[in-house]
C-alpha cells in the first residue's frame, strides 16, 4: 500500500505541492503520511479571494449549519473518509494519529468523544457563546435580543489557525465559526495534520461547502501569512508567542495554561478526600492539554498532599499504546522529553524544591518502552512560588505543590487559564470570581480538567468574530 | 571565447576549451608583466609555480580555498592586473550586512557576462526595443548596472527602484519584522507605479518582490512578458507557483543564479516534466561550478548527489580559484548547449540544518 498523502485545501480544492513532507512513526521510525506543504505565496494569493469562502456558508442558515454540524459529528465517529487519494476508517485515524503524535489510542477515543460532542453540541455551544441570541440575528444581520434592538456583524472574513500537536481537543476551539458562517484557514501542527482534515472532511461529507476550508499544512513564513491575513486568528504557542501578539486585537494567543487547584482554609484539612480530583486533575489526557492542573496550593499539609499526590501518579507507567489502560502519551520528539527532563533537573539544583515522585520510582523520570519516549508523571514540592518550578507547565503530568495563606494565594497565582477552587468560604469564592487572573472558573471540586460546552474557553470566540454595532430604525 | 564559440560543444570539447582557458588565465594572472600584486605577492611565498604545474581545470585544486575576506582586508588597488594599471574601474560590493563589505573590482566582464546572457533569452518574452524595470538591490551591486546594461544592449532603457538589501537582513535580524515588510511595500509600490506609468515589457526582480508586486498588480497584466528572477534561494514549489500562478503562464519566468564573483549563471528552461526544478550552468569557460564533497572539497560528488557550490572565477580581470559559496546544490549533468555541468536546486549550504537570513535578496 503506499503512503497516504494529505493535501493542501485551497478553498476546499485539493492541491498537491512539489513540497512534501513525510511524517514517521514515533514508535517504528517508518514514515506514516506524506504532506504536502504549502508556499506561504500561495496562502497569500488565496486569502485575496477569500470573501468566495465566506459567501459560500452564507448560503445556509445557521440553524442549517447546526443540522449539518450534528450529522458531521456522526461521520467524524463513524465513517470512512477521504484521506487524499484513499480514504481512512475511524481506525484508520486512530492508528495513524497515535503513531505520529505518540498519543495511545485509549486517549485518543476521548477526544474524538470530545470533538463528537462539539459537533453534536453545537447548539449548546452557541448559546452559551452568544448568551443565548436567536441565530436568525447572525442570519439577519439584525434583530432582537430580550427586547432590546441588536445588529452583529463579522469581523473578519476568516478565522485563521495555527494549530499545535500536543491533543486532538485542542480543534474543538475553531469548529463553532464555521456555525457562525466564518470559514476557517488551518496550519495543522507537524505531527497531528489527521484530526483537523478529518473534521474538515466530516463537514463536507455532512454538507458543509468545501469552500469554507482551507488547509494549509506550511513552515514558518506559511504560519506567519496566515497569520497576517486572517482578519481574526488564533494561535497556540509558548510565552514568546504570547508576547509577540500581546495587545494584537486580532489575535488570540493560547500560551501556556499554568491552571490550577486552590483550596481553601475551610477544606484544607479535607485534604485527602480531594486527591483523586487533584490527580485527575494533572493526569487527564496524558497532562498535555492547558487545562491539566500544573500547580496546586493550599493553607497547610502541603507535604502531606504532594507526598499523596506523587504516590497515586507513581502508580501510573507507560504501557503499549494499544492498551486500553494506558494514560501516557510518548514523545513525538524525543528531544523535547530530554529537554523537559533536563529543565526539571536543572530547576531542582535550586534551593526550595524536591521531587517528591522520587520517591516512589526506581528509574528514571525519562523512559524508553516500544521505541517511543516517555516521561513519569512528577510532583515538586516547592517552598516558594517565585521558585523556577513553582508556576511551570510541561506537556506531561506535572504540579509543583505549594503551601501559601489563602489571603495571599489569588495575588501570587498570575494568569491562569483554569483555576479549581476547593471551598465552601462565601468571601474566598467571591475573591476568586472577582480575580481578574482566572480565565475559567471551578468552584467546588470539578476537575480543572472539566469542559462545560456553554462555557466560553480563553476568550470568547463569538465576540472575537462579531462586532456588534448599534442600530436605530426610523418609525413609518 | 565568445558565446557561439563556447555553446554546443560536446563535454569533452567543452573540457579541452576549459583547460586551454585555465591556462591561459593562470599565465596572465602569475606573469609578472600583466599579473596583479595579490597574486603576484601570494606566489612568492606559495613554494611552486602555477604558470608551469596548472596545466588544465583539474589541476586548480592545488590552490587553497579562495578566501573571502581577502576582498574585505586587501586594498583594491591589489587586485589590479598589471595589463590594467591606469585603467579606472568599477568597484562592486556584496555582503556587508554589517561592517565592511566585500568588493570586487571590474572592468567589462560584467558587461560581457550580460551581453552573453542577452543571447539566451527570447525576443518574444524580453522583446529588442523593450524597456525593463530592475525591481532589486541597487546601490553598490553589479547588479544595478547590468539590468541597465542588459536593457540598452537589447534597446530598452532600464527603470529603477531604490532598495538595500542590508537594510533588510538587519530589521530581519532584528526581528523587525514589520518594518521589513513596510520596506518591501514602499520598494513594491514604486515598482508598480512605474509599471502602470511607463511601458515595460521585462523585468528583473527577487523571487520574494515578484510575489509581493503581485500583491499589487497583475504582473503579466501590467504588460511585463518575461521575468528575469535571481537572488534568492528559488524551490520547485515556489517556482511553479510563480509560473502558474503569479504570471499566470503568460509571461516567461527566466530565473538565474548569479553574483558579484561569478557572473551569471543560466538555466535550461523550466518545465513540469522536471517538477519545475532549476538547473544552472555557469558562464564558462570564465567562470566554474563544481559541486564539491563538504568534507572533502578536492571530490566533486556524483552526478544527482548533493554537495557545496565551488565557484572558480577566471578572467583577466580577477582570478579567483576554488571558493567556496554559502550554497549546496545538486550536481547535474552537462545539458543542450552548455556542455559542462549544471548545478540544481540552489539552497543555502546547510539550509536543512540552520535557518539563513535571506530577507528579500
Amino acid at each position: 500500500m503506499t503512503l497516504p498523502h494529505i493535501p493542501v485545501l485551497r478553498r476546499g480544492q485539493v492541491y498537491e505541492s512539489l513540497e512534501k513532507v513525510e511524517i514517521k512513526s514515533v514508535r517504528t521510525g517508518e514514515s506514516v503520511v506524506e504532506i504536502s506543504h504549502a508556499n506561504a505565496g500561495i496562502i497569500r494569493r488565496d486569502m485575496r479571494r477569500i470573501g468566495d469562502a465566506r459567501a459560500a456558508l452564507r448560503k445556509f442558515s445557521c440553524a442549517e449549519l447546526v443540522a449539518i454540524a450534528k450529522k458531521a459529528g456522526e461521520h467524524f465517529l463513524h465513517s470512512t473518509l477521504p484521506l487524499g487519494d484513499q480514504t481512512q476508517s475511524p481506525q484508520d485515524y486512530i492508528e495513524q494519529l497515535s503513531a505520529t503524535s505518540g498519543l495511545p489510542h485509549i486517549l485518543i477515543r476521548r477526544n474524538m468523544g470530545k470533538i463528537y460532542q462539539v459537533f453534536t453540541e453545537m447548539e449548546t455551544i452557541l448559546r452559551g457563546l452568544t448568551r443565548g441570541l436567536d441565530l436568525t440575528v447572525i442570519d439577519r444581520g439584525s434583530g432582537e435580543q430580550q427586547g432590546v434592538p441588536v445588529s452583529y456583524y463579522a469581523a473578519t472574513e476568516a478565522l485563521g489557525v495555527v494549530l499545535p500537536s500536543n491533543s486532538p481537543g485542542v480543534n474543538s476551539l475553531w469548529m463553532p465559526a464555521l456555525v457562525m458562517k466564518i470559514p476557517v484557514v488551518l496550519k495543522p501542527g507537524r505531527e497531528e495534520p489527521w484530526t483537523p482534515f478529518r473534521i474538515i472532511q466530516s463537514f463536507i461529507a455532512a454538507g458543509c461547502p468545501a469552500d469554507a476550508f482551507s488547509f494549509y499544512p506550511t513552515d514558518h513564513e506559511g504560519s506567519g501569512a496566515v497569520m497576517d491575513t486572517c482578519g481574526r486568528a488564533l494561535i497556540f504557542g509558548d510565552e514568546a508567542t504570547v508576547q509577540r501578539y500581546a495587545g494584537n486585537p486580532g489575535v488570540s494567543v493560547h500560551g501556556p495554561g499554568r491552571s490550577k487547584v486552590l483550596i481553601g482554609n475551610d477544606e484544607a484539612e479535607n485534604w485527602p478526600q480531594y486527591v483523586d480530583l487533584i490527580a485527575q486533575s494533572i493526569a487527564e489526557n496524558g497532562g498535555r492539554s492547558c487545562v491539566n492542573a500544573s500547580c496546586v496550593i493550599t493553607p497547610r499539609h502541603a507535604d502531606a498532599l504532594a507526598d499523596a499526590l506523587a504516590r497515586r501518579l507513581a502508580e501510573i507507567r507507560p504501557v503499549p499504546a494499544t492498551d486500553e489502560s494506558a494514560q501516557l502519551a510518548g514523545f513525538a520528539n524525543p528531544k523535547m522529553a530530554q529537554f523537559i527532563d533536563q529543565a526539571i533537573t536543572q530547576g531542582l539544583q535550586t534551593a526550595g524544591a524536591e521531587d517528591i515522585t522520587a520517591e516512589y520510582r526506581t528509574d528514571p523520570r525519562i523512559q524508553e518502552l516500544d521505541g517511543s519516549t516517555y516521561l513519569l508523571p512528577t510532583i515538586v514540592r516547592c517552598n516558594n512560588f517565585s521558585h523556577p518550578l513553582a508556576n511551570r507547565e510541561f506537556l506531561f503530568p506535572y504540579a509543583s505543590v505549594l503551601e501559601i495563606p489563602q489571603d495571599k494565594m489569588l495575588e501570587q497565582i498570575g494568569p491562569s487559564l483554569v483555576v479549581t477552587g476547593i471551598t465552601h468560604d462565601p468571601g474566598f469564592s467571591d475573591a476568586l470570581v472577582g480575580s481578574p487572573n482566572i480565565d475559567r472558573l471551578n468552584l467546588g471540586p470539578l476537575p480543572t480538567t472539566r469542559v462545560q460546552w456553554d462555557q466560553p474557553h480563553e476568550g470568547n470566540l463569538f465576540e472575537f468574530l462579531y462586532r456588534r454595532r448599534a442600530i436605530q430604525r426610523a418609525g413609518n | 571565447m565568445s558565446s557561439s564559440n563556447r555553446l554546443n560543444l560536446t563535454p569533452a570539447q567543452a573540457q579541452e576549451a576549459l583547460d586551454a582557458h585555465v591556462r591561459e588565465i593562470v599565465q596572465w594572472h602569475f606573469s609578472p608583466e600583466t599579473g596583479s600584486p595579490f597574486w603576484l605577492d601570494w606566489v612568492k611565498q606559495a613554494g611552486w609555480d602555477p604558470t608551469t604545474e596548472i596545466q588544465g581545470y583539474a589541476d586548480l585544486v592545488k590552490f587553497p580555498h579562495f578566501q573571502d575576506e581577502w576582498l574585505r582586508d586587501e586594498l583594491n588597488e591589489r587586485w589590479v592586473p598589471r595589463a590594467y594599471v591606469g585603467r579606472p574601474y568599477y568597484v562592486f560590493e556584496t555582503g556587508g550586512t554589517t561592517g565592511m563589505p566585500k568588493q570586487r573590482i571590474g572592468w567589462e566582464d560584467q558587461f560581457r557576462d550580460y551581453e552573453e546572457f542577452s543571447e539566451t533569452l527570447d525576443d518574444e518574452h524580453f522583446p529588442r526595443g523593450g524597456n525593463w524595470l530592475m525591481l532589486g538591490p541597487t546601490g553598490p551591486r553589479r547588479l544595478r548596472l547590468c539590468i541597465e546594461h542588459l536593457a540598452h544592449v537589447r534597446g530598452g532603457v532600464c527603470y529603477h527602484v531604490d532598495l538595500d538589501p542590508r537594510w533588510v537582513k538587519r530589521l530581519i535580524a532584528d526581528k523587525e519584522f514589520a518594518m521589513a515588510n513596510k520596506y518591501k511595500d514602499h520598494a513594491v509600490e514604486q515598482g508598480a507605479t512605474l509599471l502602470k506609468n511607463r511601458k515595460i515589457s521585462c523585468l528583473f526582480t527577487t523571487p520574494k518582490l515578484l510575489e509581493a508586486l503581485d500583491e499589487k498588480i497583475n504582473v503579466p497584466d501590467a504588460g511585463i512578458k518575461g521575468v528575469f528572477c535571481g537572488g534568492t534561494q528559488m524551490t520547485p514549489q515556489n517556482v511553479r507557483f510563480l509560473v502558474e500562478e503569479v504570471l499566470d503562464n503568460r509571461a516567461q519566468f527566466v530565473p538565474t543564479y548569479g553574483n558579484t564573483l561569478m557572473g551569471l549563471a543560466c538555466s535550461r528552461p523550466l518545465s513540469p516534466d522536471d517538477n519545475w526544478s532549476i538547473t544552472y550552468y555557469a558562464p564558462q569557460p570564465r567562470a566554474v561550478l563544481r559541486v564539491v564533497d563538504p568534507d572533502n572539497t578536492t571530490e566533486t560528488v556524483g552526478y544527482g548527489d548533493w554537495g557545496r557550490v565551488e565557484l572558480t572565477t577566471l578572467t583577466k580581470e580577477f582570478f579567483m580559484p576554488r571558493f567556496l559559496e554559502r550554497d549546496e546544490a545538486v550536481r547535474r549533468e552537462p545539458w543542450g548547449p552548455y556542455g559542462w555541468d549544471g548545478v540544481g536546486e540552489v539552497r543555502p549550504f546547510g539550509a536543512m540544518q540552520s535557518t539563513t537570513i535571506e530577507g528579500v535578496y
